[in-house]
Formats: structure tokens, C-alpha cells, sequence
């Protein structure tokens, strides 16, 4: 099988945006990333179908390279199901900004408890003490509430 | 006879377009979806000796030609899974249907409550059922959509937080699998399971070990397996007991199941034991460790189940037919045990008002029947003989010694030591929410609710009226406290407000006694279900069958 260099490049262009947007705090940010990485994904079928060639159409026979069609339909479907999951997760962010008035992936209730602790824990200072620096400052409580 | 194949899929689609239609008329959509899953129970169970007695049952979707259509598979590990999650299921509908006449809670609009746990059902019994890859994919789909709506019912803020992680990381984990659907079809040109199976052997090593990390990755994060655990423990526990009962029951083994799926018809030849046996043990100790540091029965669960997804993996790990067998029977144990427990602790939040350890006290003397219905699946998930968790234990054990390896004696002992923290964490539990009288409970509770309360701290532990907590408990308290929106009392001073409903209904008592009757059969019956474990085991290891059934003209 040959593979298209354009579209792996392509491919590779999107989907590295959208880890870099999916690694955003903003709900809707991540959101326009999962949609991008879902196009970038999209792509990759593409070049999954190999070389380029006449619309699979049956009756249509002209000869010459036909396409593969399947991955094609492979796409479609997964088209129509990352459609479905933008819109409910569009939901959630508009919910999420009417709750909270603003749309960011609040903290993991176990991550915030763990640095709750890690700011009033002794045994961190006395390590950093017995290292010869100064002890820890205590983070300041983050200004959102959680 | 392969008309029965796709019922299980069929029927809770129809079944949920019914409920749909009926969405004003809730007596009506009760009768239906009850209806749908005891048919469904019915079938598999037809279908499951059916698979016993003559192979693999094949059904080709829509009649095409045979490599091109879609298929569906029933061999007897997935007619054995499909039966089993029909069962849970139906008892989790009946239950959320006695938990939905008792009380009107809003959070709950019960009217697209059931047609969404019907697609939920399909989805799963199709990705027991699904006989190619994308298939899988569309099923995961499926029941990963049920599933956001049904965690995020009502929308709450701590659902909606705990949702939206839950929707990302498995929108993040659906891509991923398209990438590895993409990379198989380039690599091979095809993705029906049984094809692959012969064309993914003579594909270059690399090439070949890409794609199955791909795959492990992705089912991985589905399943929960440890450095890809993170997000269970904190989106299950907001979600309404039923939900949560089911996810844990069900979610989690269809991950398991596709993990043994890619073992053993995929890529039979070269199976990753170390790896697959590193991720088991990291994922029982770390779990476990998890659900020790709790102070709410809840979360505790959840860690729980992440650390017994483990036992299940070191099965699969061990690559050995005794360890396939020990695998199947320990996901079917866990299945049902499981979500007994998070319906027992749905009765709990229902007559408690609360399932935090801070607030639940004497529990034993307000409603014995609420302690044998915790304490019996709580020594079954431990592994108290002679029930069936021992008995899964035991098997998986054996097969680790069988084989011998240092990393299969470290597996072994990891495995008691969890089995032993395991009770540990549950007898904690069961001590602190039953035992103790409720006046001591609210003393607890009150000093703790109190910062500059009588509290005597030495260190990391604080001495409260003779018991003894750590420091990280009551900093828990306070933020379980601080964030659930659900009212501070604890149990005492809730039953003086006589806020508590007095009465468990019939309906969720029976649901859930009627679980923990099945999980204890289990025991009743492990000869038998043994030899059929060890039978669908043996079929794995030897895919031949499988490959003649789906492909009788042999592969193209």
C-alpha cells in the first residue's frame, strides 16, 4: 500500500492542535480540540484507503482505479458520532457556565483534597529543611471555588 | 437457530423507542422495560446452553456476502457475559423503579430514564456480541452515550463536574481507538475479527506491536486499568445509586472483555505478559491503597473496583488456560458483586440519608436487614470462603503458581495482600457505619464539622471520644461536607427531625436481596460454571472454531 504524504502531514498538523487545545482549562477550548482531533482522526482513514481512484458508485463502470469505499463509511459513521458528543458535550459546557458562570474543567475533587494536604503537611517542610532550603510557602487557595 | 444472535441488541433498541413514545405515561414504560430485560435474560440464558451444546453461533447482518456484512458472534464467553449483564441489569431496573415510586426526587426525570438504560443494555450486549472492530467501536459508542446522560441526569453541579471528565477522557480514548481502527485497516485491509486474526500474524513485528498497544491502550482506559484509572473513582460515586450500581457492574468488564479479546484472538502468538501482568499488579496495590485513604463507602467502591479489575488482568496476563478461566470466572463474580453493593449502598443512602463514614453510625440497630444485606456481598468481595470470591481468588492464584514466573509468584502475593486490605477497608466500613452507636456519630461528626471543637490531635490522628482518625479523614469530611449539596446532618440528628423514611421499599430490598441471591449461587453453582469457564477459556486459546464459524469459506 502507498500512503499520501499530504494528507499524513495534515493529519498530523490538526491533530497536534488538538492536543495542544485539549491541554487548555477552558471547557469550550477543549471542546473545538476534541472536535479537531476527531477531523484530524477522519484524515487518517483517508490515507487508511489507500490510492485515490474513481467514485465507488455501482453501475458506474468506466474502469480504471476505483477508491476503497469502506473507509469511507467507516468516516461517516464516525462523522454522525462525533457530531452527537460535540452537541452533548456543548450542553454540559453551557450548563457547567450557567452553575458556575464560567466554563472551566473544575479541579478533581481528590486533587484538590491532595493539595489541601500537601499545603498543611509538616512532613514536606521538614524535608525541605533537612535539604538546607526553605520550607514551602503555602499555595494560595486558587481564586475560583471548587 | 442463529435467529436468537442479535435479540439481546434488537430488542432493548425497540424496547428503549417504546419507553420513548410512552414518556408521559410511567406505569406503562415501567411494564415495558421490565418487560424488554426479562425477555432478554430469557434468550441469553436459550442462547448461552445453545453456544455450550453446538459452537459459536454467526448471524451476518443484512445478508451480505460474507467478509464484507457485519457480523455477530455469540461463543460462549460472550453468551456467558450477555446473560449475566441481562441479569444485573434487570435487577438494577426493578430497583431504580422501587427507588422511582418511593421518592420524588428531581433530580431524576425518570422519562428518559428507561429508554436510556435500555440503549445502555444494548450497547453492551452488542460489544459481547460484535464480531468486528468497528463494530466494537459503534458499540462502545452506544453505551458510552447512554452512559454520559445517565451520570450527568439532572444535571447537578457535581455531576456535571464529574461528567465532564468522564465525557472527555472517553471522547479521548474513542479517538484513540479510530486511530488504531485506521492503522489495522491500512495494515491489513480488513476488520472483521476472525480475518484479522489470521492476517494480523503475518504482519512485521513492529508493525504488529503498534497496533496491539493501540488497542490494549484504548481498552485499557475503558476498563481502568492503573495508570489509566484515574477518572472512575471520581465520576462514579455523584451519579444516583443505580447508575452507579450499573456502570460498575458493566462498564468497566466490557473494557476487560475487549482486553481478552485482543489477547487471545488477535494477537495469540504474542501476548505482552509482562506488561499486561505489570499493569494488574500496580492496578490491584494502588487501587486498594486508594480505597483505604476513603472516608465515604462510596468512593471506596469505586477504588475498590478499579483494584479488582487487577485480578482480572493478571488472568489475562498469565496467557495460560487456567488463567483465562480464572478471568472469566472472576469478571462474572464481579459483575454481580459489585453492583450488590452499590445497590446495598443505594438502600443505604435511601435510609441513611448519607454515606459518608462521618455521619453513619449504628446503623446495625437502626436497620439490621441493611447489615446482612451489606455484610454478605462485603466477605464475598474480600474473599471469605466458601463464596465465590474466594473460589475466583483461589482459581486465579493457582494458575499464577501453575506458571511459575518470579513476576507470577510477585502477582500471587500482590493478590492476597489485596484480598487482605480489601477487608480491611470494608471492615472499616462495616464497623464505623454499623456499629457504633448514632450518638456517637454525631458527636464525631459534630466535633469535626467544629474547627476549633475539643479535638485531640497527635500528629496525623485525631482522638475523638476514644476513635481514632487521620487527619486526611476530617480533612475529607469537611470537603465532602463543603461540596455535596445534600444536607449536613448526620444520622442522628436527621432521625430526631424524623427526616428519615422509617421503611426500605419491597421493591429495592428485593432487587438487591435478589442480586446477593444470585452472587451466592454463584458459589452453589461453581463446579459447573467452572467447567464452562474452563471450556470458553479453551476455546480462546484455540481460536479455530471461532474462525470456521464466522468464515466457513475460509479467509480471503
Amino acid at each position: 500500500m502507498t500512503a499520501n504524504a499530504a494528507l499524513i502531514l495534515t493529519s498530523a498538523a490538526v491533530i497536534g492542535c488538538a492536543v495542544y487545545l485539549i491541554l487548555e482549562r477552558s471547557l469550550t477550548r477543549v471542546l473545538v480540540g476534541l472536535v479537531l482531533l476527531s477531523n484530524g482522526v477522519n484524515i487518517l482513514f483517508l490515507v487508511a484507503g489507500g490510492r485515490r481512484g474513481r467514485a465507488p458508485i455501482l453501475g458506474s463502470d468506466q474502469g480504471g482505479r476505483v477508491s476503497d469505499p469502506l473507509p469511507q463509511a467507516l468516516v461517516l459513521t464516525a462523522i454522525v458520532i462525533g457530531l452527537g458528543t460535540t452537541a452533548f458535550l456543548l450542553a454540559m459546557a453551557h450548563r457547567s457556565w450557567q452553575l458556575t458562570g464560567h466554563d472551566d474543567v473544575q479541579d478533581d475533587a481528590e486533587d484538590a483534597a491532595v493539595r489541601r494536604l500537601a499545603a498543611e503537611d509538616e512532613a514536606s517542610d521538614s524535608f525541605d529543611l533537612a535539604l538546607g532550603a526553605a520550607p514551602d510557602e503555602v499555595p494560595e487557595e486558587e481564586g475560583r471555588s471548587t | 437457530m442463529t435467529e436468537l444472535v442479535p435479540l439481546p441488541v434488537v430488542l432493548p433498541l425497540f424496547g428503549a423507542g417504546v419507553t420513548l413514545m410512552l414518556a408521559h405515561r410511567p406505569a406503562a414504560q415501567r411494564v415495558v422495560s421490565t418487560a424488554t430485560l426479562s425477555a432478554v435474560v430469557g434468550i441469553s440464558a436459550v442462547l448461552m446452553v445453545q453456544v455450550d451444546r453446538s459452537g459459536p453461533q454467526v448471524l451476518w447482518v443484512g445478508a451480505w456476502p460474507e467478509p464484507l456484512g457485519i457480523s455477530l458472534v455469540a461463543d460462549r464467553l460472550s453468551a456467558l457475559l450477555v446473560l449475566v449483564s441481562a441479569i444485573v441489569s434487570l435487577a438494577v431496573l426493578v430497583f431504580s423503579i422501587g427507588q422511582g415510586m418511593t421518592d420524588d426526587d428531581q433530580d431524576t426525570p425518570l422519562t428518559i430514564y428507561h429508554p436510556t438504560f435500555l440503549v445502555l443494555v444494548a450497547g453492551v450486549s452488542n460489544a459481547f456480541l460484535a464480531g468486528d472492530l468497528f463494530n466494537l467501536f459503534v458499540s462502545f459508542e452506544i453505551l458510552l452515550f447512554a452512559s454520559y446522560v445517565l451520570l450527568t441526569l439532572g444535571g447537578t453541579g457535581a455531576r456535571i463536574r464529574a461528567g465532564t471528565i468522564y465525557v472527555v477522557v472517553n471522547m479521548l480514548s474513542s479517538a484513540l481507538f479510530l486511530i488504531a481502527l485506521a492503522a489495522v485497516y491500512a495494515a491489513t485491509g480488513s476488520l472483521n475479527l476472525a480475518q484479522l486474526s489470521e492476517r494480523l500474524a503475518q504482519l512485521p513485528g513492529s508493525v504488529a506491536l503498534m497496533i496491539h498497544l493501540l488497542l490494549l491502550t484504548v481498552f485499557a482506559i475503558k476498563a481502568a486499568v492503573f495508570p489509566l484509572s484515574f477518572w472512575l473513582p471520581d465520576s462514579y460515586p455523584t451519579a444516583p445509586a443505580p447508575v452507579t450500581a450499573v456502570f460498575a457492574g458493566l462498564l468497566t468488564k466490557v473494557g476487560v472483555y475487549a482486553i481478552i479479546r485482543t489477547q487471545t484472538l488477535l494477537f495469540p502468538d504474542r501476548p505482552l505478559s509482562g506488561l499486561l501482568l505489570c499493569a494488574a499488579l500496580a492496578t490491584m496495590v494502588i487501587g486498594i491503597l486508594g480505597a483505604v485513604a476513603q472516608s465515604d463507602i462510596k468512593r471506596m467502591l469505586s477504588f475498590t473496583l478499579v483494584s479488582h479489575i487487577g485480578y482480572m488482568i493478571f488472568g489475562v496476563g498469565l496467557a495460560t488456560t487456567a488463567g483465562y478461566t480464572g478471568a472469566i470466572f472472576y469478571v462474572v463474580h464481579h459483575i454481580t458483586i459489585q453492583t450488590a453493593l452499590f445497590l446495598v449502598l443505594g438502600l443505604v443512602e435511601y435510609r441513611a440519608g448519607s454515606t459518608s463514614l462521618i455521619r453513619l453510625g449504628g446503623l446495625a440497630r437502626v436497620a439490621p436487614l441493611l447489615g446482612i444485606l451489606f455484610f454478605v456481598p462485603a466477605m464475598n468481595l474480600s474473599g471469605i470462603p466458601p463464596m465465590s470470591g474466594f473460589l475466583g481468588k483461589v482459581a486465579l492464584a493457582e494458575a499464577g503458581l501453575r506458571v511459575g514466573t518470579p513476576l507470577a509468584y510477585a502477582l500471587v502475593a500482590g493478590s492476597m495482600a489485596t484480598s487482605l486490605l480489601t477487608l480491611y477497608a470494608l471492615a472499616k466500613a462495616w464497623n464505623l457505619a454499623f456499629w457504633r452507636t448514632p450518638a456517637e456519630a454525631h458527636d464525631t461528626a459534630r466535633t469535626l464539622s467544629d474547627p476549633h471543637g475539643t479535638v485531640v490531635r497527635h500528629g496525623r490522628h485525631l482522638h475523638v471520644h476514644g476513635s481514632v482518625f487521620e487527619t486526611r479523614d476530617v480533612e475529607e469530611a469537611r470537603r465532602v461536607v463543603d461540596e455535596d449539596e445534600e444536607s449536613d446532618l448526620d444520622l442522628q440528628q436527621l432521625m430526631d427531625a424524623d427526616a428519615l423514611p422509617r421503611r426500605m421499599p419491597a421493591t429495592m430490598v428485593g432487587a438487591t436481596a435478589g442480586l446477593i441471591g444470585v452472587s451466592l449461587a454463584l458459589t452453589i453453582v461453581a463446579g459447573p460454571l467452572f467447567g464452562y469457564a474452563e471450556r470458553a477459556a479453551s476455546d480462546l486459546r484455540d481460536p479455530g472454531d471461532y474462525i470456521s464459524a464466522v468464515l466457513p469459506g475460509g479467509s480471503r
